[in-house]
């Protein structure tokens, strides 16, 4: 399948990526030659065949339903970029 | 039914917060109202190099809630992950279920005692788990740049349940979610608490209209709307009601299908009463959904979803029922009493059993018992007189020892003091009159009083009245029915 | 002969015996870091004062008769990829350049656990995608055999200080060929355990089904000394196994006489450079002269692995890597700078009438996790998040990443159907051997075949190994694959180590 520079686009917003117009091309042009060779996947005949997500078929791991300390505040918000003594701060959700 | 032009169609999809101790995929604590921060670990605040473990009881009390929604439990299933970005969301992902959810097509039963419609089976489309995500507060008022998130509900364990569009009406959707609140309650899988969001409800509304005369159509759908933000039932009821009203006008005014416009989301706001279309972007979502590699697939095998069933107890519906055919109570008072929750059934059944009477019983429970613990706000299990205590006190009612007005101020005694009904009685001076002694008592009220013996022969037998009044000023203890069978037979000898 | 010479054993040995101290030892590292590592760059950090205080530490127990760990006073290189407690760990990345773990991964906790000196972090492809450590956001790591040549990657600091004899153990992780391809470029031996064996536990997440911890050491000895440590279930893990670990030094010894090894014909073909592949056969007469068995095999899918490879480890990374926004932790770039650009925007917009397209605009949000991201990240890491969501998106999901998935799974039926015919696979590790820094950097199709080799045992979960068999005329050290059946790292170890009782491959040392 054939990439297009306004898809490269979409996917660069839907991962979250801002790319300059010259990274866009060049992403393009790269892009184009990696599914170009992924292509090729199309031709394997996968008939009947389960797809396989994990490298191990087990299954039914848990853990016990047990309280663990929580880390400290302060420890977990010293690595934040942008935080108050209580809060992760971002530009507002909604806002403009 | 109703007379509008039109059929309300609505699906509700209800997140509950499962009652584990832990979350989801970490140890923190899933407790409402900790400072803000306070219950987050490198796990559930996804940072770099942590993986997610499974919490065994979430899981088990989704098999539980499914099984009770007459769901069909998959022998596999496996977990998924949902991508979007959103500052409350730490991973950038949220683990839940997609295509293979833990179980699916199953029903809850709705019926409205008062008659409002008719009973219905509400099909459940899937019940799956997830995560939950954190909170973003944002104060526009303050005119505030930033918003601020708070990660303690991140990862706590949701269920999430997906009814088809079966109901038809605002109170057929009310309906589903109290029999539905009811049930989790009953099972032990949730607390429900709609104000501390361990309940959320969306729903999807539109119309179905007639179609047009000639026209070869089955039906007209408006489009579907979503709508959020609704934090009571009753909140639910209203924007549905208000909804299915705007989605008409908008139909009269544009003539608007299912399929012609996008899908929108619309947020209930519960000071004016009304929908608001929320805020989009043109970015459409895309979720790329796909098997979260950190955790492995689940299986369950029919032995122990059997177990499982066979562990789930009695639920309303069943119990609704047996209290009805054992009892002889109306399905009214049925409704009532197990809407209540278990314990009051269990203090119903226990009352029942001893006095005999299921009638006397759900009316004492219902009058007396219900209304004390309303009043003081107390629960069935911190109400101070027990069902053994009560059933001594209806006992002495049934056995015409004391009348009822008189046994309420008996209650109200064992309730204030704390003691057994025998103990109130005898401290309100109230004892059982010997039949010789009350038969003596008419007998001198006959003779004292002929006016009122001639009123009576001329047929006016509410004279009688003053027979009672006469004996309670004598002796309070005196049953009045007894007193006024008596004094009649004297005067039918005179 | 120095300190530094010696193997990791021969080392545990001396300070066993106490005829050395752990301080000794690690001086004598950190020593030939200092001197040697501005011209390898291997190590993106070292803390020579805080080795050594460990290892003084050990010392005083080992003084005191206390009971000590596995490998204690044994100086360990972790790749900078793993989480230590307090420690930063960058992932070599501007996204995590000031990112300190609160928390240690397994495997450090292991290392920590064992008495292990932990000497330093080393460097690697930005997140580990890479085949070559020039995807580092901070530097180069060189080659030792020739500084001119990339040491391979993504774990070429793991590979190349212990190449550069700065360290006796090191700690790599294996996603496509990532400890496997650069042993074999830098000429040392590397393991990459079977999916599960070893806790993913505080590795970040570069290709969740894939990644695997795994050690680096000059002989099968010293890697079997090192996974030992650090192999078992982890019940923080959901995807270790809980496989009993056995004793991979005492199956060294175990002879090859009725192994058999396969050989896929499919290793053989185009492609392969002619020295690569005489020092490979040579290795395998070398093999039947040990009495192991020889047998052709086929694994018809291993030429869809790349292809499948960079669709599952794409989709996964594009994944793992949405974390990456600059709320929690990481780099985030300059809000005020972003409020002002849209500003501007949108103020020309609408000077120019255009209120509509003014109302679509980025929010501040947005913008701050696309920028965030844009420089956080490298143009590698973008290439794989940008292939990663495309084959996960809406339309083309099914024609790539489950595509991809049912690939995976006909080549790990290819591997059950060899291996129920024989022992081990025996082949090259890498197709050519240490390419020059650059060469690559320009075609990423091209960087991404040199795992041609390595990324079926990834995707089938197998265990595989690279050890030193040879050297290309021009002095450049080749690799040879073995790959076992899952779990049979005893099999691969002891193979190797037999061979390496009968040749000096891994005995052979740049000259620095
Ligand atoms: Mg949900
Ligand atoms: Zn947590």
């Amino acid at each position: 399948m054939s990439l297009s520079r306004e898809q490269v686009e979409k996917v660069a917003l839907l991962a979250r990526l801002e790319l300059s117009d010259a990274e866009l091309s060049a992403m393009t042009t790269q892009l184009q030659a990696i599914v170009g060779y992924v292509d090729q996947l199309a031709e394997l005949d996968t008939n009947g065949v389960e797809p396989m997500a994990h490298p191990h078929d087990f299954t039914n791991v848990f853990r016990p339903d047990r309280l663990e300390p929580s880390f400290a505040r302060t420890a977990m918000l010293a690595t934040a970029p942008h935080a108050d003594e209580a809060f992760y701060l971002v530009p507002a959700v909604l806002g403009q | 039914m109703s007379d509008a032009p039109y059929t309300i169609v609505i699906g509700l999809e209800v997140h509950v917060q499962l009652s584990t101790e832990s979350k989801l995929f970490c140890g923190c604590s899933t407790r409402f109202g900790a400072a803000p921060n306070t219950q987050t670990c490198p796990v559930c605040a996804g940072f770099p190099g942590t993986l997610p473990v499974m919490n065994a009881r979430a899981f088990e009390l989704s098999l539980r809630t499914a099984a009770a929604l007459n769901c069909r439990i998959a022998e596999f299933t496996k977990w998924d992950r949902k991508q979007y970005y959103y500052p409350d969301l730490p991973k950038g992902y949220q683990i839940s279920q997609y295509d293979l959810p833990f179980s699916h097509d199953g029903w809850l039963e709705i019926s409205d005692p008062k008659g409002a419609f008719a009973p219905k089976r509400v099909g459940i489309i899937r019940a799956h788990l997830e995560e939950d995500a954190g909170k973003s507060m944002h104060d526009e008022q303050a005119g505030q740049a930033d918003s601020r998130i708070d990660l303690n509900r991140a990862g706590t364990p949701l269920l999430e349940i997906v009814s088809q569009p079966d109901l038809r009406s605002p109170a057929e959707a009310k309906a589903y979610l109290t029999e539905l609140k009811l049930l989790l309650t009953y099972l032990g899988v949730s607390d429900c608490n709609m104000q501390e969001g361990s309940l959320r409800v969306d729903a999807n509304i539109n119309l179905h209209l007639p179609p047009p005369e000639g026209s070869s159509e089955h039906r007209i759908a408006t489009p579907i709307v979503e709508i959020k933000n609704m934090n009571s039932f009753r909140a639910v009821e209203r924007a549905l009601a208000y909804e299915a009203e705007r989605q008409y006008q908008v139909w009269q005014e544009t003539g608007q299908r299912l399929g012609q416009v996008p899908k929108q989301t619309r947020g209930w706001d519960d000071v004016a009463n009304v929908t608001r279309g929320q805020r989009h972007k043109e970015e459409s979502s895309d979720y790329r959904y796909f098997p979260d590699p950190d955790l492995v697939p689940v299986t369950v095998t029919p032995e122990r979803i059997e177990q499982v069933l066979a562990e789930l107890g009695e639920l309303p519906a069943a119990l609704r029922t047996r209290l009805e055919t054992t009892y002889g109570i109306t399905p009214y008072d049925s409704d009532v009493l197990v809407n209540q929750g278990r314990a009051l059934v269990e203090y119903f059944v226990t009352l029942a059993e001893r006095t005999g009477d299921g009638k006397l019983t759900s009316n004492w429970i219902q009058q007396d018992v219900l209304r004390t613990i309303n009043e003081q706000a107390l629960t069935v299990e911190t109400f101070p007189v027990g069902a053994e205590a009560l059933a001594v006190l209806l006992k002495k009612v049934q056995a015409g020892d004391v009348d009822t007005s008189r046994a309420r101020a008996v209650l109200a005694d064992m309730l204030e003091h704390r003691r057994g009904a025998e103990e109130s009685m005898q401290a309100l001076g109230i004892a059982r009159v010997d039949e010789s002694e009350l038969i003596a008592m008419c007998e001198e009220l006959v003779a004292a009083n002929p006016k009122t013996v001639a009123d009576l022969k001329a047929g006016k037998m509410q004279a009688a009245g003053a027979f009672v009044g006469a004996a309670k000023k004598k002796n309070p203890n005196v049953n009045p029915a007894r007193v006024r069978e008596i004094c009649l037979e004297i005067i039918s000898r005179l | 002969m120095s300190l530094t010479d010696l193997t990791a054993a021969e080392l545990l040995e001396m300070l066993g015996s106490k005829r050395a101290t752990s301080v000794e030892v690690t001086q004598a590292f950190t020593d030939r870091i200092r001197r040697l590592d501005t011209g390898v760059g291997a190590f993106l950090r070292f803390d020579a004062a805080a080795a050594l205080e460990q290892a003084e530490r050990i010392d005083a127990r080992r003084r005191r008769g206390e009971p000590l760990g596995g490998l204690a006073g044994l100086p360990v290189a972790v790749k900078d990829l793993l989480c230590s407690r307090g420690e930063l760990t960058t992932c070599a990345s501007k996204m995590l350049a000031n990112f300190r773990a609160p928390y240690d991964s397994t495997v450090v906790a292991k290392l920590k656990a064992a008495d292990a000196v932990l000497l330093g972090r080393t460097n690697l492809d930005e997140f580990a995608m890479g085949g070559s450590t020039e995807n580092s956001a901070f530097q180069p790591t060189r080659n030792p055999w020739d500084l001119e040549r990339a040491p391979g990657g993504s774990s070429g600091g793991a590979a190349a200080c212990v190449a550069a004899q700065m360290a006796p153990l090191s700690i790599g992780s294996d996603t496509g060929g990532s400890i496997r391809q650069p042993a074999a470029l830098c000429g040392v031996t590397g393991l990459k355990p079977t999916y599960g064996r070893v806790s993913r536990q505080g590795l970040v997440a570069f290709a969740s089904s894939l990644d695997q911890i795994g050690p680096l050491a000059w002989t099968a000895e010293d890697t079997a000394l090192l996974l030992s440590a650090i192999a078992g279930h982890d019940p923080r893990d959901a995807t270790s196994v809980d496989v009993p670990v056995p004793d991979y030094r005492a199956a060294l010894g175990t002879s090859l006489k009725g192994v058999t090894l396969g050989i896929a014909r499919e290793h053989f073909a185009e492609g392969l450079d002619g020295e690569v592949e005489r020092a490979v056969r040579e290795a395998i007469r070398q093999f039947q002269s040990l009495g192991a068995r020889v047998k052709e095999v086929s694994l018809p899918h291993g030429k869809y692995g790349i292809a499948a490879y960079y669709v599952v480890a794409s989709s996964e990374a594009s994944s793992n890597l949405a974390r990456y926004d600059g709320v929690h932790y990481g780099h985030r770039a300059d809000e005020q700078r972003i409020r002002a650009e849209l500003a501007a925007k949108r103020k020309e917009l609408v000077a120019a009438g255009h209120t509509a397209e003014a109302e679509q605009l980025e929010s501040p949000l947005v913008m701050l996790y696309r920028r965030s991201r844009a420089e956080g990240f490298g143009p590698e890491v973008k290439r794989r998040v940008m292939l990663g969501t495309y084959a996960l998106s809406a339309g083309y999901y099914d024609a790539y990443y489950v595509k991809a998935l049912k690939a995976r799974r006909l080549l790990r039926r290819d591997y059950d159907q060899a291996f129920a015919e024989v022992d081990l696979i025996v082949g090259p590790t890498t197709a050519t051997a240490a390419f020059k820094l650059g060469e690559k950097t320009d075609d990423p199709l091209a960087m991404y075949l040199v795992d041609l080799y390595t990324v079926s045992a990834n995707l089938a979960g197998i265990a595989a190994m690279s050890i030193p068999c040879g050297f290309t005329r021009t002095g450049l050290p080749i690799g040879l694959q073995l790959q076992a059946p899952p779990f049979a790292e005893d099999r691969l170890l002891a193979a190797a180590h037999q061979f390496q009782e009968y040749t000096d491959w891994h005995t052979q040392r740049p000259k620095l």
